[in-house]
């Protein structure tokens, strides 16, 4: 009997695992954002919802190859992102915080409301099962395998990316001396469009593992924008290893939560800690 | 081979540089000295395009820098080191060497080589992260950051500022040996017996106009200037 109660757990702990992938790279495109441009992307999780409705209608609609759509999906929520930062954050980029806020803001309900209009209320998904991958006794989604990887993947390749090109380099300059990057011959302007586009792009590889295990409609944002927040908000907003961190310790609160509970005490349980922490360290984790 | 021509600049509504015109030939260092708030800050400010001029003009190598954005100035060959140094405080020594890298690329290796040669101290802190080097270090640092780009011109804003006394001389030894490697140099410094010891020629600003203008043992004899700066 314990035996088998150990097993589960054990399943629990890596199912969260993986799901702590998955959601750091939901924080990381947030993180990098904030960190660089110091704008808090309210609208982020729409982004990933437009990412989504980009691979259904690429993949099923188009007839596209997965792979080839999903990259199409990647690039068009990196243009999205640029569209972002030059039409809605250039102008106010200097404006009072809460006045960024509230743009962003806007472009939530805007994308919401575009998307409703364009695609319709109903769920749709692409129609693509995966099977489980068996370990044992333990059973895992192949979906979210795919996804930790991927996810993992990508954290890596952006850290590669910041450290050791002179573009990344660059990017981690701005947010520390916005004023004289001139005189390195860097045009800032430039730095925060690429950012921008960079930030959409993670955007749209969220996007494309979560169509593999979700159903997408137009409010698919809001189950999961929220906790993108509270993950950078944990970890310390604009901090990237912190979100890392953050993204996991949530993950196992959900996935061991829900395991001697139910899904739903997870995330209450996951929610209290996030409280508690913001009480013992306000500007999280990480934070400075 | 640079000029300026009866500069204006000022910030909003506030003008702080009134009409200054001076010129840097070729392999001179040239001093820009005066009082705090003097104007001086300002006036590489302008040079360098951080700051837009009001009116004037400023050529460099025979071309017009009116309508060249700050970014793009770097490129024509001119290197400022602001300011209160400026080093980014949460990347390497190194990185921010890298930065000063980033419109020459090709030549980083070599350039990287030349400038730890010259500061062989930041090869051996080249790791450590730029908020914790010492103020000397940092000064070192980021001259060593405008060098990367391979200058024709180095603007040195104040390099002495907020140093130790004892780290004020090596910063001043270091400008000297710089300017013997043959780089131009264009330093503005309240620090003025010091300065004036280093450079070929210098002018004396005050409240945004230049007043003075020679050599740098004519200046350092000059009764005004030896009278309300030097104390003597």
């Amino acid at each position: 009997m314990s035996d088998i109660f150990d097993i589960f757990l054990l399943e629990a702990v890596l199912n969260g695992l993986l799901l702590g992938g998955l959601l750091a790279l939901l924080s990381l495109g947030l993180n990098l954002i904030f960190g660089v441009i110091d704008v808090v992307w309210i609208c982020y999780a729409e982004l990933i919802m437009c990412g989504m409705y980009a691979v259904y209608y690429l993949h099923v609609q188009y007839h596209w190859p997965l792979v080839i759509a999903m990259l199409g999906a990647i690039g068009i929520v990196a243009f999205l992102g640029w569209l972002l930062h030059q039409f809605v954050i250039r102008p106010v980029l200097n404006a009072e915080p809460i006045n960024q806020l509230l743009v962003t803001g806007g472009v939530l309900f805007f994308l919401q409301a575009a998307a409703t209009l364009a695609f319709g209320i109903e769920f749709k998904n692409l129609g693509v099962q995966l099977p489980s991958v068996r370990l044992g006794e333990m059973s895992f989604s192949a979906a979210r395998l795919i996804a930790f990887a991927a996810a993992l993947g990508g954290v890596i390749a952006l850290w590669f990316f910041l450290r050791k090109t002179y573009l990344g380099t660059a990017i981690r300059a701005i947010s520390q001396d916005r004023a004289i990057m001139p005189l390195m011959g860097v045009d800032p302007a430039r730095i925060f469009a690429i950012t921008s586009a960079l930030g959409g792009a993670l955007a749209g590889l969220a996007a494309c593992l979560l169509v593999l295990q979700y159903d997408i409609h137009p409010a698919i944002g809001l189950s999961f924008g929220p906790i993108t927040f509270l993950i950078c908000v944990l970890g310390g907003l604009g901090n990237m290893v912190g979100g890392f961190i953050a993204a996991f310790i949530f993950a196992q609160f959900i996935a061991v939560g829900g395991f001697f509970f139910a899904v739903e005490w997870g995330y209450v349980i996951a929610f209290v800690f996030f409280i508690a922490v913001m009480f013992w360290r306000p500007r999280g984790i990480l934070g400075k | 081979m640079l000029a300026v021509t009866e500069l204006c600049a000022g910030y909003g509504g506030f003008q702080a540089l009134f009409d200054a015109s001076l010129e840097v030939n070729a392999g001179e260092a040239v001093a820009v000295i005066g009082p705090n708030g003097a104007g001086k800050t300002t006036l590489l400010r302008a040079i360098s395009k951080l700051l837009t001029p009001s009116a004037g003009s400023l050529t460099f190598d025979g071309q017009s820098l009116a309508r060249l954005p700050a970014h793009a100035v770097v490129a024509r060959g001119i290197a400022h080191v602001p300011e209160n140094r400026r080093l980014f405080p949460r990347l390497t020594a190194e990185e921010n060497l890298r930065m000063g890298a980033y419109t020459s690329r090709s030549t980083y290796a070599e350039r990287l080589e030349q400038v730890y040669a010259l500061f062989p101290r930041l090869r051996e802190r080249r790791h450590q992260v730029a908020g914790t080097l010492s103020g000397g270090e940092q000064q070192m640092c980021a001259i060593a950051r405008a060098l990367m780009s391979g200058p024709k011109l180095l603007l040195l804003d104040e390099p002495s500022a907020g140093l130790a006394p004892v780290v004020v001389q090596s910063i001043f030894e270091l400008v000297r040996r710089i300017c013997a490697q043959g780089y131009t140099v264009l330093i503005v410094e309240q620090n003025i017996r010091q300065v004036l010891k280093v450079v070929n020629r210098a002018y004396l600003l005050e409240a945004g106009r230049i007043v003075k203008s020679g050599t740098a043992a004519e200046l350092l004899a000059a009764p005004e200037i030896q009278k309300a700066y030097l104390g003597l």
